[in-house]
């Protein structure tokens, strides 16, 4: 190979050549640029306590937030279900967005339509787009049911979904016995993940009503419908597998609502074939008669939650996503609890592995300063991890942790949660706000590692901290995703990943002298 | 050698029966297979920038894409304002990688969100006053910024917020210039209609705005490359090396200065025909200068271009031209050397933008490739007029082709790769069709230039000829059919 070998700079090394730096120069005559002089003291202003000040002053701009809007939620939820279509209701090229969105952080492809809303339709409103729309793809995409969500445009000139879905079964473009679920999710309300919440009620309301079932909380047990277990806007497919290895270590019956794993986790086959896997459509009446209801992102969950709760009469216990050993624990109690059932000893013995493990990196977190970012579950197992091994959380910056539960606020339980530990002592957190603020939060008072997505590799690059990527939505690096971050095999990954990021910053910083062999 | 009309004329048909039939009358006017007879007539039949269908899986995006994403955003040096709820400005952050100089969040604000995130209270009441404040608050944070953009979505316009006089009076207030682009999502059918919104608003409010010192007679604007992966560099490389002054680049790594200087230029090059036409056709007519469109896409393509602009000036340049041409060719010809034979007689599909399924042609020809089916998103008349004569006889040409029909041509047509753009390439992959994303040049790039026609035929060849494509076990059924139809 090496004989023909050709040098091809890429993009990296190409504009480093002398003569790009040179042409680089020589545009700054037609840019009017600030001078040098001008910049560097922009720059250190930008870094400054004087410049914090007014950033968190600042009332109206929001500047690289940590969030998403309401419909993309909601596809990741249609996703979910069985041979299900996601459909957007309102101007196309929000759709492009949401699929191009998600396959950037699954690698993988995003099946959804919209109904291609423009000019005429903001006018007359949209429902013969949308009764076109549902003709189309079912007879394009042949799903068994198509999931509708709304964007702002749909919402702002008010189109009635449920009356448009009920013209398009009168002109019997779709038969009366076709699913089609809907919900609304205007973008100027909430985020991605109250999104993932208005599609999944949606969902289970819809299946259930038109099921004629009656709910009848642990009859199911003998037929099969023991437990339901919902993950919520889960980014890992890996996370999928390890609930379900974990149940089936209780020898629980289960129904996942919701499992869009197999959707963004299909193999390559030489055949693509839309739908892959997802609960099963049968199951949701089925589900309301189990004995209870597993939430493991109760902030994500609110109003299914309180859908299955008041509906279904059934109880509901809500979690934050179940990260770290304390957090695992907490998840098999819960199971224990909604089933009787005894802790299985196959993952108390992996529980104990997994210790051991703590055990041996524990001197290399111990003390570390970290910088949080992401939603509101995540965050809250994220915390529980860090104080367990004595990292310190000192930033958290949650961009859409407003939502109620139970009237206990986000804000407040992860202050109550860092409260309970020396170690989150130096913390705050700050709800509502954006990157750019933790961009001042890292420059004025450091931390050693900064944990969350994609987007925070801006602000950390800024302040010179090493990003180990967690979260929604990781675009930057390959299949993340497939590695479970809940339960203890993934709070063995996510261990993994920081201490080995913890060692590499020591080898790569290191002076000289300690450039150990062994640590 | 040409491919066969009648089969390809089949094949369109069958792909289509899959569609109800009012559906399938339109689809039917946006597919012709091209012909003597097409390229003479234009584009004849040929329906295009028309609304999609609902419901069908269209690659299109929408006005906001075309001015945020494209026009607006890669000018490095003003803020632009994602104007209205969350969403669009996050997903169209840092998406296209142009590229820029300059420190991020500081004198450069290309891979940034700055939104007005809008929650229910602005829409029932307006976000008039709250953009009023949004724009105090970016010259306290960015006080290098040299300008404001605001891109307006659906909402905006919906609710009829008057950003034009929001922009006028902060224009006054903070001694800068403001401008409103009313990109709203929902205008137009795909993103061409935001190109076109966001050329008049640099045509209104910009150009023409300052002066160039000195000018000279070989003072040229580059207009419509957007830096995808460091492409405006390797093609301004050229230019300057050809003796050429490059007074403005249009967007990728551009300034506000450059818009507002372009007027001073004796000839306007424009690459990406489709995005800026609007304002090479402006500034002949306000200002007189002549432009004309230029294709830097592998080797063959390159050096008709530059001739073709070195004609237009001196013995001077065009020497200069002529030398270059002489000292770049022996590295393009090893790389032919190298690559043609590994990629020669592979099939194509292409569906991209509005102009790229034409232009890119040139470099994969250059390596003996061959495009069976080509397409665009969101082309006009004019794109498909140039695009016929480009192509063998027998290829099929596609306007705004759904999910479904790229992936049952490919399919059926056998191809070996499938350049469109990340929403399209995971499919592909569980195909076993090897893809590139044609849009973002897969995070890799440049490919415009000398230096971008190796990364170009470096990057088909990795894909085309992976050993992955191998490992994967085909499912019984595509062997079968294989098989039967004797491939």
């Amino acid at each position: 190979m090496s004989k023909d070998r050709l040098e091809i700079p890429d993009y990296n090394s190409l504009f480093s050549e002398h003569r790009f730096v040179e042409q680089r120069l020589n545009k700054q005559q037609f840019e009017a640029p600030c001078s040098e002089q001008e910049t560097a003291e922009a720059l250190a202003y930008s870094q400054s306590a004087e410049y914090m000040e007014k950033n968190f002053n600042r009332k109206a701009v929001v500047i690289n937030p940590h969030k998403a809007c309401q419909p993309l939620g909601s596809i990741m939820a249609a996703l979910g279900f069985e041979k299900t279509l996601p459909f957007v209701h309102g101007s196309q090229g929000c759709n492009s967005y949401f699929r191009s969105h998600l396959s950037r952080h699954f690698k993988e492809p995003t099946p959804a339509v919209s109904s291609s809303m423009t000019e005429d339709a903001a006018v007359f409103g949209g429902m013969s787009n949308l009764i076109d729309g549902l003709e189309n793809s079912i007879a394009l995409y042949k799903p068994e049911m198509v999931a509708v969500c709304t964007t702002c445009m749909a919402e702002v000139i008010g189109d009635d979904l449920s009356s448009f879905i009920g013209n398009a079964r009168n002109k019997g473009v779709i038969s009366g016995d076709f699913p089609v679920a809907f919900c609304n999710t205007p973008s100027f309300v909430g985020s991605h993940i109250s999104g993932y919440d208005a599609m999944m009620k949606g969902i289970l309301s819809y299946l259930y009503e038109r099921s004629g079932l009656e709910a009848a909380p642990g009859s199911g047990e003998e037929t099969g419908e023991k437990l339901n277990v919902m993950l919520g806007f889960e980014p890992y497919t890996g996370n999928f597998a390890e609930i379900s290895k974990i149940l089936q270590a209780f020898d629980t019956k289960y129904t996942l609502l919701g499992d869009h794993s197999g959707n963004y986790d299909s193999p390559a086959t030489g055949e693509y074939e839309y739908y892959y896997g997802g609960t099963r459509l049968a199951d949701v009446p089925l589900a309301a008669n189990a004995l209870g209801t597993l939430s493991l992102q109760k902030y994500t969950l609110k109003k299914t939650q309180d859908y299955i709760t008041g509906t279904w009469k059934q109880q509901v216990t809500a979690l934050s996503t179940p990260l770290g050993i304390t957090g695992t624990d907490k998840l098999l109690e819960a199971i224990s609890g909604l089933t009787g059932l005894p802790l299985p000893a196959s993952l108390l013995e992996e529980r104990g592995r997994v210790v051991d493990a703590l055990t041996d990196s524990h001197p290399y977190l111990h003390g570390k300063r970290v910088a949080l970012v992401g939603d509101p579950d995540l965050l809250i197992g994220l915390i529980g991890f860090c104080l367990e091994v004595g990292m310190e959380p000192v930033h958290i910056v949650c961009s859409n942790g407003d939502v109620e539960f139970d009237n206990v606020k986000f804000k407040e339980e992860a202050e109550a949660l860092l409260a309970t530990s020396p170690y989150g002592s130096e913390a705050a957190v700050y709800v509502g706000n954006d990157l750019w603020h933790m961009r001042s939060l890292l420059l004025n008072d450091p931390v050693d590692l900064a944990i969350g997505s994609s987007h925070l590799k801006f602000a950390a690059k800024d302040a010179s901290v090493p990003l180990i990527r967690v979260g929604f939505p990781i675009f930057d690096r390959h299949h993340m995703h497939r590695y479970p971050i809940l339960g203890y095999q993934g709070a063995l990954n996510l261990l993994s990943l920081i201490v080995n990021t913890v060692l590499d910053e020591l080898d790569r910083n290191n002076s000289g002298f300690n450039y150990d062999l062994v640590r | 050698m040409g491919l066969d009309i009648e089969a390809n004329k089949k094949l369109v048909e069958e792909v289509l029966e899959a569609y109800p039939k009012k559906a399938k009358k339109d689809r039917e006017k946006h597919y012709q297979i091209n012909t003597e007879e097409a390229q003479t007539c234009g584009t004849c039949a040929l329906k295009s920038n028309i609304k999609s269908r609902p419901g069908v899986m269209t690659p299109r995006g929408c006005s906001y894409a075309g001015s945020k994403g494209v026009v607006w955003g890669p000018i490095k040096d003003m803020v632009h304002i994602s104007h209205g709820p969350v969403g669009c400005g996050q997903y169209s952050w840092g998406t296209r990688r142009n590229y820029a100089n300059g420190t991020l969040g500081i004198d450069n604000f290309t891979a940034m969100q700055i939104t007005s995130d809008f929650q229910e209270t602005d829409i029932v009441f307006g976000g008039d006053k709250k953009l009023e404040v949004i724009m105090r608050e970016i010259t306290e944070m960015f006080p290098l910024a040299k300008g404001i953009s605001v891109q307006s979505e659906c909402p905006v316009g919906l609710i009829g917020d008057d950003i034009e006089a929001v922009s006028k009076k902060m224009s006054k207030e903070l001694e800068m210039p403001v401008v409103p682009v009313r990109c709203e999502g929902f205008r137009g059918v795909s993103q061409s209609l935001g190109h076109h919104i966001a050329n008049d608003a640099i045509r209104d409010f910009v150009l023409g705005k300052a002066d160039l010192a000195e000018t000279g007679p070989y003072d040229v604007n580059i207009i419509g490359d957007y830096n995808i992966g460091g492409d405006a560099w390797a093609s301004r490389i050229l230019l300057e090396e050809m003796g050429l002054r490059v007074i403005a680049q249009w967007s990728g790594d551009g300034t506000l200065n450059e818009l507002e200087i372009a007027h001073k230029a004796k000839l306007n090059l424009i690459h990406c025909h489709r995005s800026m036409n609007y304002m090479v056709e402006h500034m002949e007519k306000a200002y007189g200068i002549p432009w004309m469109e230029y294709n830097f896409f592998g080797p063959s393509k390159t050096y008709e271009s530059l001739r073709a602009i070195a004609a237009l000036f001196d013995e001077t340049i065009q020497e200069n031209c002529e030398k270059m041409i002489a000292k770049h060719k022996p590295a393009m010809d090893a790389i032919i050397n190298k690559y043609k034979p590994r990629l020669e007689n592979k099939k194509v599909l292409l569906m991209i933008g509005g102009l790229r399924s034409r232009h890119t042609i040139g470099a994969y020809e250059d390596l003996g490739m061959d495009i069976v089916a080509s397409g665009y998103e969101f082309a006009h008349k004019d794109d498909y007029e140039k695009t016929f004569p480009m192509m063998k006889e027998g290829t099929i040409i596609m306007d705004d082709p759904t999910a479904y029909e790229l992936e049952e041509l490919a399919q059926k047509m056998n191809v070996d790769l499938v350049g469109s753009g990340v929403k399209e390439k995971y499919v592909y992959h569980k195909m076993g069709i090897p893809f590139r994303q044609m849009h973002s040049w897969d995070y890799s790039g440049p490919y415009h230039g000398f230096d971008g026609f190796k990364i170009f035929a470096k990057d088909m060849d990795m894909t085309v000829n992976s050993p992955v494509w191998s490992l994967m076990q085909k499912k019984e059924k595509e062997h079968v059919q294989k098989e039967e139809a004797g491939i």
